[in-house]
């Protein structure tokens, strides 16, 4: 039981991750119908942007206030990686949704070959608090301490989320722009600033994924594969999840979090299955889109 | 059966001229990957014989890709299948090499028609996730060593001892090795050609430019749909094959990567999809320059030069997306678009409806538009 | 005279298909122009050209403007309200949420739109996905109110609505009448007869008749241009 139960925490710890890596990835889909290819390097460059400005630091030992730094450099290169992707390689190619899809695909081939010449591929290390790789005991569960930080990023986002795309008028334009771009553009919106704010949004949410990936679950390495690593179940999320659903997204993501740390826990024991844990996401994926090619929360046809 | 002569003759003659190339001793400075200026170099034979295997990975997707409107990205399942199965069929199980090879075919077969028939049953970006993961799927497999036969992580070396001598990879049979490789290219873009030229391959264009057309004909298209997806499949499978015998190991990270899906993506895209002689040309410049590009940035003279330009240019894959890019940008229809616009010109006409699909009019359809999703 | 819309040459192809051959008409300044046709003559498709929705070659000036490469959203900025075919509302969002995605003027004019449709004012945050077919048109039509631009674009208004609720659709769009323009796009001739001064009558993508609204008393000519019976 106790075993379950902090399987059961580090599991929403890693779903709230892929939220945070899906959402984006997910808005951005059902906006503009752009598979966001790029989306990997953004959380990679996020984590890197995170390592950068924390390594610029005075050198102490690092303390709340430097990962304070790091989130804050990662949601900011995010968000900028992001703005520049959509105003230089997007949007002059608006209305090619593919032609979109395939400079995503060179973008993040090439910007993790730079990041690969540039660093290495050997893993580069983020300073943390030493409090990160300690645990809080509840009754006789370990709970890491890192894993609190992811989950409360997650639920914060999700709010916050929630809160701009239902309260503010931008959220009322990407919500119907999701729906019917077309006809959001026929009553005078400019739905191209809508564009760029769902990318700079998805970016800022990112790089927070990608630092909070390498805080929590990699144990502070970063490589410049690992965006590409991490998008491969964020796609599985935002599929599984229905393509522009937000609410879609974070269920997808506890549920595959959740799953993916049972599995690897009771079935990678074994030898030869040792992959279990990511094998079992595909297989949901692909046994979801059997019985609901539009994902669970996706818009009905 | 319509044969265009003039291609066919130049087919005919690009063969011949490459089965001749370990005959020509040639003494061609700085543009060949080897580390040997000459031509038939052992060097030099065997990353052109990798770029035909390539070459004919990437005419096979474009079976799929560029003729029947479907992007999958789940192409390097079928190449890993062929390399790996062959491999542990020789290797783990020390099995004959004709029983290898039939092993691989069945394996292969079953594998794309099971895996076809599941994709197939969504549509449109679905596809292209659901081929993803299958991709993925696999590569987590083979990364999990099941039962010590893929060698996990490390990847597992070809056992020899059961393969003919003239198969064997020594540096000796490179020239063997070498022509295998564009037999079986010239093979697989015989099987493409037929298929594509057939009924099957009419339909599969029709499918691709209005699907809702094709079944108000009373065809179905997904039998037509999963009769691509096999044939790409099994191209693919093949190839991993002769890929195997020409690198002689098996590594999970350099034959079953997103990042190889993407590079034969590319491949297609370069070359120009939907065209004759397109995907085959990229798939092959591809490669040529990705094994160019690392020559000349492992040079000694390359260390002198400042990082900025230092580090990009020591990226293959850096400068392959920065090409792609551009290409995306500027040259949509690939090699073969351009070339066909090209020849439009100089006959003096725009082109008519009859000219070769460029890749954005095939491709345009893979996305579907706001008004379909309206309409539907 | 001073027209709200001028069409020169218009063409549209769609999937392969020329659906437009070269349309040319004008609507006057005030009161209601009908465009009428049978199914699939490229009506609705002309009210897509004029909102640079449907790319197309020729001339559209809207309030004097030429659209040529106006975005959308810019073409509508020009003062034009679009209500398309089939009541395309938002169906996620609420009934305020839709109204509040058309305001493009410092006041909106709720009051107008809430006197003419006083139904929506009591469902403000009902998903418009749940809202009657009726309800929905007029949803469609009051957001475009907001604004009171000199024009408003329709299509189809009364389509599939019951024959009570195409009635108080009508008077709206009498009353909407006397304010702005209406380029109205309807198959039903007595809603026509009632609001329109001038037909356009379009056939297989061409302008094949413009004249006063009484030209359809012709029962022949109205059965002819349009295929259906002219009796009211
Ligand atoms: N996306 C499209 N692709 C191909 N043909 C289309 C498309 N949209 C409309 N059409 C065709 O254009 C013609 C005109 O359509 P439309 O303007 O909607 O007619 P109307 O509104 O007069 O009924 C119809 O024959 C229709 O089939
Ligand atoms: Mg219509």
């Amino acid at each position: 039981m106790t075993t379950f139960l902090s399987l059961t925490f580090a599991g929403l710890a890693l779903g709230a991750v892929y939220f945070l890596a899906a959402s984006g990835l997910s808005l951005i889909y059902g906006l503009m119908d752009i598979l966001n290819f790029a989306h990997g390097m953004f959380m990679t460059l996020g984590a890197y942007a995170g390592w950068d400005l924390a390594t610029h630091l005075p050198a102490t030992t690092p303390s709340v206030l430097t990962f304070a730094v790091e989130v804050v450099a990662a949601i900011a290169g995010g968000a900028l990686v992001a703005l520049l992707t959509e105003v230089v390689f997007i949007r002059p190619l608006y209305g090619k949704p593919l032609s979109q899809v395939l400079v995503t695909i060179g973008l993040d081939l090439a910007v993790v070959a730079l990041l690969l010449g540039g660093f290495g591929a050997n893993s580069l290390s983020l300073p943390v608090p030493l409090w990160f790789l300690e645990a809080t005991h509840a009754g006789s569960v370990l709970l890491p301490n890192a894993d609190f930080i992811a989950l409360a990023a997650g639920v914060v986002v999700l709010v916050v989320l929630e809160w701009f795309l239902r309260r503010t008028r931008f959220g009322i334009v990407i919500r119907a722009g999701v729906e019917n771009r077309e006809m959001v553009s026929a009553l005078g919106v400019d739905v191209g600033r809508a564009f760029t704010l769902v990318f700079v949004i998805g970016g800022a949410m990112a790089g927070l994924a990608g630092l909070l990936y390498t805080a929590v679950f990699t144990g502070d390495l970063l490589s410049p594969l690992q965006g590409d690593g991490l998008l491969i179940f964020a796609f599985i999320v935002v599929v599984i999840g229905g393509l522009g659903s937000i609410r879609g997204s974070a269920v997808a993501a506890v549920v595959v979090g959740l799953l993916q740390d049972y599995a690897n826990y009771y079935g990678g024991q074994h030898a030869g299955f040792s992959e279990i844990g990511n094998l079992s996401t595909v297989l949901l994926l692909a046994l979801v889109l059997e019985v609901r090619p539009r994902g669970l929360f996706g818009r009905a046809t | 059966m319509r044969v265009p002569r003039l291609g066919l003759a130049v087919g005919v003659a690009l063969v011949v001229l490459a089965a001749l190339v370990p005959y020509l001793g040639l003494h061609i400075p700085a543009v060949l990957p080897g580390t040997q200026d000459v031509l038939n170099s052992a060097g030099n034979l065997s990353i052109l014989a990798v770029s035909f295997v390539f070459g004919a990975v990437a005419l096979g997707y474009d079976v799929l890709f560029g003729y029947t409107g479907l992007l999958s990205l789940g192409v390097v399942l079928h190449f890993a299948t062929g390399v790996y199965v062959f491999d542990i069929a020789l290797t783990d199980w020390h099995w004959s090499l004709a029983a290898a090879l039939a092993i691989t075919a069945a394996v292969g077969l079953g594998l794309a028609l099971v895996v076809g028939a599941i994709s197939l049953r969504v549509t449109g970006i679905a596809f292209t996730m659901v081929t993803l993961a299958f991709a993925q799927a696999f590569y987590f497999l083979i990364q999990d060593n099941p039962h010590g036969l893929t060698g996990g992580q490390d990847g597992l070396a070809l056992s020899t001892t059961r393969l003919p001598s003239v198969l064997s990879g020594a540096v000796s049979n490179t020239r063997s090795l070498y022509w295998l490789a564009l037999a079986f290219l010239v093979v697989a873009g015989a099987a493409v050609w037929i298929f594509i030229e057939s009924s099957v391959g009419h339909v599969l264009v029709a499918v691709r430019d209005n699907e809702a057309r094709v079944e108000v004909l009373g065809l179905r298209p997904f039998g037509f749909k999963l009769a691509a997806y096999t044939l790409s499949s099994l191209v693919a499978t093949g190839a991993g094959v002769v890929y195997l015998l020409l690198i002689g190991t098996a590594v999970p990270d350099a034959v079953a990567t997103t990042t190889l899906t993407l590079a034969i993506v590319v491949m297609v895209m370069l070359g120009g999809a939907a065209s004759r002689g397109g995907a085959v040309t990229g798939g092959i410049l591809y490669w040529y320059l990705e094994s160019l590009l690392v020559k000349v940035s492992g040079q000694p003279s390359f260390a002198g030069l400042p990082a900025v330009v230092r580090v990009p240019l020591s990226q293959p894959q850096f400068l392959l997306g920065a090409i792609f890019i551009l290409f995306v940008f500027f040259v949509p229809g690939g090699l073969a678009g351009t070339v066909a616009r090209l020849r439009a010109r100089r006959a003096g006409g725009s082109p008519g409806p009859g000219h070769p699909v460029t890749a954005h009019s095939v491709l345009a359809r893979l996305v579907p538009s706001r008004s379909d999703k309206e309409a539907s | 005279m001073t027209y709200a819309i001028e069409l020169e040459d218009v063409h549209v192809s769609l999937g392969g298909s020329h659906v437009l051959q070269g349309v040319s008409f004008r609507v006057p300044t005030g009161g209601v122009t009908a465009l009428l046709g049978r199914n699939g003559v490229g009506k609705t498709t002309t009210l897509r050209a004029i909102m640079g929705l449907a790319p197309h070659t020729g001339t559209v000036r809207v309030l004097a403007h030429d659209t040529r490469g106006l975005a959308v959203h810019r073409v509508a900025r020009l003062g034009v309200g679009y209500v398309p075919e089939d009541r395309d509302v938002f169906a996620g969002l609420t009934v305020a949420e839709n109204l509040r995605l058309a305001e493009r003027v410092e006041v909106p004019a709720y009051d107008d739109a809430f006197a003419l449709f006083p139904d929506l004012a009591d469902r403000l945050r009902q998903r418009a996905g749940s809202l009657s077919g009726g309800q929905q048109q007029m949803l469609a039509i009051a957001r475009v109110l907001l604004n009171r631009w000199p024009l408003l674009v329709v299509d189809e208004p009364s389509k599939g609505l019951a024959p009570k609720l195409v009635g108080e659709v009508a008077d709206a769009l009498s009353r909407v009448a006397t304010t702005s323009t209406v380029l109205l796009v309807e198959q039903n001739l007595a809603v026509v007869r009632r609001l329109a001064e001038r037909v356009v009558v379009l056939d297989h993508g061409r302008v094949v008749h413009q004249g006063p609204v009484g030209d359809l008393d012709d029962a022949d000519l109205a059965r002819q241009l349009l295929g259906v019976a002219a009796a009211p």
